[in-house]
């Protein structure tokens, strides 16, 4: 167990040295100077030079790659060029904003697709399952702009009762919570139907097995059927699936946070990867790789939890 | 026509009111469809059978003749598309078909229960063992959590398991095939129930441990006095078990009867068909051919309209067995016998054949140096140890055989799984390199060469048969193609000379030449592992290695894959490997026998010697655990305790000393035993003398 979370380790600090230095070597390799960039097009010539000096933007990538790891390793993530301030004045609340709304998202989801995904799976072909399937079939392909515009007219401009834009600021008129509920709704909307698919499908692989048959033979009614044989089986498969979502929920919710001028996570990234602001995306990176690595982590835990096969191999 | 008179009785038999009488299941006329797009499909069309408290009945016959199907339906199990479609099912007196599903939950798993063909599968893998016992009683008798855990423990040392207390806690994986079978039976008895219905209870399992489990049901039914539905496409095991027989084809009872009188007189056509197709007492290639039945069981819309087996039957009368459906007779003076034929009274009277009608000339068994050659052959495993693979040990799966076989002969390696047959097959064909020791073919050396750098030649010369031919064929290529291909990889001769030569394999294989346009789906068992041979023969190999290749097979197709494969080694010469489990069908095909255990050959000779005192204690234990299909032979079984020890944990002395029941002391443990011979190159290692050896009873085969 030890060597395990051992190996797990060294694999995050690993993943996470890779993934910055492709970083690094990404903003390096494109066109476009970034003392230009934080000066503006007016700037002369020799006021980019200058402040290329100043940032030390003209020594060797590899001596600053050093430099910004060391300071890293140290906890001070750099300045941003774009915020012009300590990365680390920004990205946490950033990335808390973007927490709450993952996590509110990713309570919703788990336990819906569970019980949608279950409900439609426990009997293959039934009228809930088809209508469980179609439903979520439909809103997972209707992209999340086109989602977020459609709620918006509908509570927004038709029925008022929510706001159009999620600053996250409880001066105004709306609390935070009303601000919260259309975010959430479109990435709900956008992921479940995936989730629900998923947990179908290994439902209905699990109810075709042979031991399903054994309890049904033992005497047990259908419903201790699916809650003690068949649910923690079917819950095998998706579940890493399932911790997955964490990822797209943390750094791929660019769309819906632009929609809703949400002061995220993913809009700063995109931002700073547009206005190459190398310290802020760097610091962004490490964190994505962090997520991903740990939730996989997460996954084969509960996976060997779930699955005494693998507990016990 | 002999003693026992056959007369038709209308209504009961006048013998059945005397025998027993409180009846716990009857099927009264039982249909069974199912629906499909192309309509109903009339799987059972009408059986009829009364079975009493305590009785054991068999339910033998091909696949695809309803077995099954009537079993499940007897648990009112058959899932969306399947339904009862005319008569009765009364369980202790109660009409089945008019249970509500609380009334149907209440007897399942309490009064009837279900054994089932793959224990693995059949136990929920994230549940522990206890807890699955558990539910039994908590469902059925609101028993407490500690009443029910009291009840399982007692239930798992009733099955024989050892360690009860330990097992409890322990998950389906991490149990031995025969332990996952004894839990499922301790399940299905959990509750007591008055009727027990297996389906291939034992069908995978090694031949020890099958022998344990059917003795363990034996023992646990006489005890419980528990009703017995056994389904089988193995008639010894039946024979084991029951004491009646009901012999299913096309979803008719054809026969029905006392099991002794069964096997005595059978009398539907179908039945002697199935016992012929056996390998029979003391038969071998040389003086017997098996009997297959020719032809395969009708697809269900194309049932014929009188007899059902007619188009198969030799006996056959067209007119009155084709006109109409047959009547059910009954048969011989208890009148507990029936039978579906017309002209079972002018059948003349089963005879098994015997070695006595021996017909063919001996074979060419000593002829020639040997094609294949083992010295001291040694495969070890590396199993690391630590986290950077520091440190480690060497596993052998095969350590240190001696095997030849004679160009033409065949020779059979037997042994339990994990005895090391399969690696030994795979160090020869290359997928493996051996670690140790010399394989010869033909006298070049191949143990160390893997098949990709093996020569076109070595490939060619060695060619393999496996046990499951449907995936083993490609089902997307048809027939011709797959054969054509070998053909020309193999041989390198052009397309158009291959499309003669594939037309001639298939006639080898005795399958008609339009065969090469279908596609394996379109093909029975029979027919795929046909082409699967053809296949092996495409590059007129020295060497065939046949790895378990009828032990997929229903009986009647195994004994014409059997005889064909008799037939191609006559005319081509080919050695063969024959690697099986099952020892009728060894005694029957072979030429040479190597019994094998933990990596080691513990006896090797000629068939006729192993198969005849002094037997190896491994080799007398793993006989005397053959079913054979004679309820007249009777014969001591010796049941091995235990498993066989990893190969991690292999004893320092004899390889068997863990489970030997002949095992004289600490020399057992301590000492590898000696290779002990006779004249005539027969080998056994054992510390015991050969002459005490000698000193046991015959087993017949």
């Amino acid at each position: 167990m030890l060597a395990f979370l051992g190996k797990r380790f060294l694999s995050l600090i690993f993943t996470m040295l890779a993934v910055s230095a492709l970083v690094f070597a990404a903003f390096e390799f494109t066109p476009g100077q970034v003392a230009r960039k934080v000066l503006g097009p007016f700037a002369t010539q020799d006021q980019v030079d200058q402040l290329t000096e100043r940032m030390g933007l003209n020594r060797p990538v590899y001596e600053r790659y050093w430099e910004w790891l060391t300071n890293t390793a140290s906890g001070n993530l750099g300045t941003s060029t774009l915020y012009k301030t300590e990365v680390n004045n920004i990205i946490w609340d950033r990335l808390g904003n973007t927490l709450i709304l993952a996590a509110v998202a990713f309570a919703i989801i788990v336990v819906a697709s569970i019980f949608f995904g279950i409900a439609a799976g426990m009997r293959e072909g039934s009228k809930l399952d088809r209508a469980i399937s179609v439903a979520s079939i439909v809103t997972t392909s209707v992209p999340e702009f086109a989602s977020g515009v459609f709620l918006a007219s509908i509570f927004v401009i038709w029925l008022g009762v929510l706001p159009g834009t999620s600053p996250l600021e409880s001066s105004g008129q709306w609390s935070i919570a009303a601000q919260l509920v259309l975010p959430v709704s479109v990435m709900v909307l956008y992921d479940l139907g995936y989730v629900v698919r998923m947990v179908r499908a290994s439902m209905v692989e699990v109810m075709t097995k042979p031991y399903i048959r054994t309890a049904i033979l033992k005497g047990l009614s259908f419903r201790q059927v699916i809650l003690k044989h068949a649910l923690r089986n079917a819950m095998i498969a998706p579940f890493t699936v399932i911790l997955l979502q964490i990822n797209y929920l943390i750094t791929g919710v660019v769309v819906v946070e632009a929609v809703f001028a949400y002061p995220g996570f993913g809009r700063m990234l995109l931002e700073a990867a547009l206005a190459q602001d190398i310290a802020t995306v760097e610091a962004a990176s490490l964190f994505a790789v962090f997520v991903t690595v740990t939730t996989q982590i997460v996954g084969d835990l509960g996976y060997m939890y779930l699955n005494p096969r693998i507990r016990f191999a | 026509m002999t003693g026992s008179a056959a007369r038709t009785v209308p209504g009961t038999p006048p013998g059945l009111k005397l025998v027993k009488p409180k009846p716990i299941l009857e099927l009264r006329n039982v249909g069974i469809s199912y629906m499909v797009r192309a309509g109903e499909l009339k799987v059972v069309p009408n059986v009829s059978l009364t079975l009493h408290e305590g009785e054991a009945l068999g339910l033998v016959g091909e696949s695809g003749c309803g077995k099954s199907t009537l079993a499940y339906a007897i648990m009112r199990y058959l899932g969306g598309s399947g339904r009862l479609s005319g008569g009765q099912i009364l369980f202790e007196g109660r009409d089945m078909g008019k249970m509500s599903d609380a009334e149907l939950r209440s007897i399942r798993g309490s009064r009837m229960a279900m054994v089932y063909q793959d224990p693995m599968s059949s136990l929920n893998p994230t549940i522990s063992i206890g807890r699955q016992l558990m539910e039994v009683p908590i469902v059925h008798s609101g028993a407490t959590e500690a009443e029910a855990r009291a009840r399982a423990l007692t239930m798992l040392a009733e099955v024989k398991l050892p360690d009860p207390e330990t097992l409890f806690d322990r998950y389906p994986h991490q149990l031995s095939g025969g332990q996952q079978q004894r839990v499922v039976i301790a399940m299905a008895l959990m509750a007591e129930p008055s009727l027990l219905v297996m389906d291939e209870p034992t069908t995978g399992l090694d031949v020890t441990v099958e022998a344990a489990v059917l003795d363990l049901v034996a023992t646990l039914r006489r005890k419980h006095n528990t009703a017995i539905v056994f389904i089988s496409h193995n008639l010894g095991t039946v024979v084991r078990i029951c004491d009646r027989i009901g012999v299913m084809y096309a979803g008719e009872l054809v026969e029905e009867g006392p099991i002794t009188e069964v096997f005595r007189d059978p009398s539907h056509p179908y039945t002697r068909g199935l016992l012929n197709a056996i390998p029979s007492l003391n038969a071998d290639k040389r003086n017997s051919p098996l009997t297959a039945i020719p032809g395969q069981v009708p697809p269900i819309l194309a049932r014929p309209k009188g007899c059902v087996f007619a188009p198969r039957c030799i006996y056959v009368e067209p007119g009155r067995c084709t006109a109409r459906p047959i009547e059910t007779q009954f048969y011989g003076e208890t009148g507990l016998h029936r039978v579906k034929c017309v002209r079972t009274r002018e059948l003349p009277r089963h005879a098994r054949p015997t070695a006595a009608n021996a017909n063919q000339a001996p074979q060419a068994e000593e002829t020639g140096r040997p094609m294949l050659q083992i010295g001291g052959l040694e495969k070890a495993y590396h199993q690391s140890a630590g986290m950077f693979g520091g440190g480690g040990y060497e596993v052998h799966a095969v350590d240190g055989i001696d095997l030849e076989a004679g160009r033409g002969t065949t020779l059979a390696i037997v042994g339990e799984s994990g005895c090391g047959k399969s690696t030994f097959a795979k160090v020869l064909t290359g997928i493996e390199q051996s670690t140790g020791g010399t394989v010869q073919l033909g006298g070049t050396e191949i143990g160390k060469t893997p098949v990709e750098a093996r020569d076109a030649g070595t490939k060619r010369a060695i060619q393999m048969v496996f046990q499951n031919p449907d995936s083993t064929l490609n089902p997307s290529h048809s027939i011709g193609y797959v054969l054509s291909r070998a053909i020309r990889k193999l041989r390198g001769i052009s397309a158009r000379a291959a499309r003669d030569e594939t037309e001639a394999l298939l006639k080898t294989v005795n399958l008609p030449t339009e065969f090469a346009n279908r596609k394996p789906r379109q093909l029975s068992g029979g027919q795929k592992q046909r082409v699967a041979i053809a296949r092996a023969l495409a590059g007129e190999p020295e060497l065939i290695l046949a790895d378990e290749p009828v032990s997929a097979l229903d009986v009647s197709v195994q004994a014409a894959i059997i005889n064909l494969l008799v037939d191609i080694q006559q005319k081509r010469g080919s050695t063969m490997l024959f690697i099986s489990h099952d020892l009728s069908v060894v005694r029957y095909l072979a030429d040479h026998v190597a019994v094998m255990y933990l990596g080691k050959v513990m006896e090797f000779g000629k068939v006729r010697d192993v198969f005849a005192p002094p037997y190896h204690p491994y080799t007398e234990a793993l006989m005397s655990a053959v079913p054979i299909a004679d309820p007249d032979v009777k014969r001591e079984r010796i049941i091995l305790e235990g498993a066989i020890p990893s190969p991690t944990e292999r004893p320092k002395g004899c390889p068997f000393a863990t489970r030997c029941h002949r095992k004289i002391g600490p020399i057992c443990d301590e000492q590898v035993p000696p290779e002990q011979r006779t004249e005539g190159g027969h080998r056994i290692a054992c510390h015991i003398p050969l002459e005490e050896l000698k000193a046991v009873e015959r087993f017949a085969f």
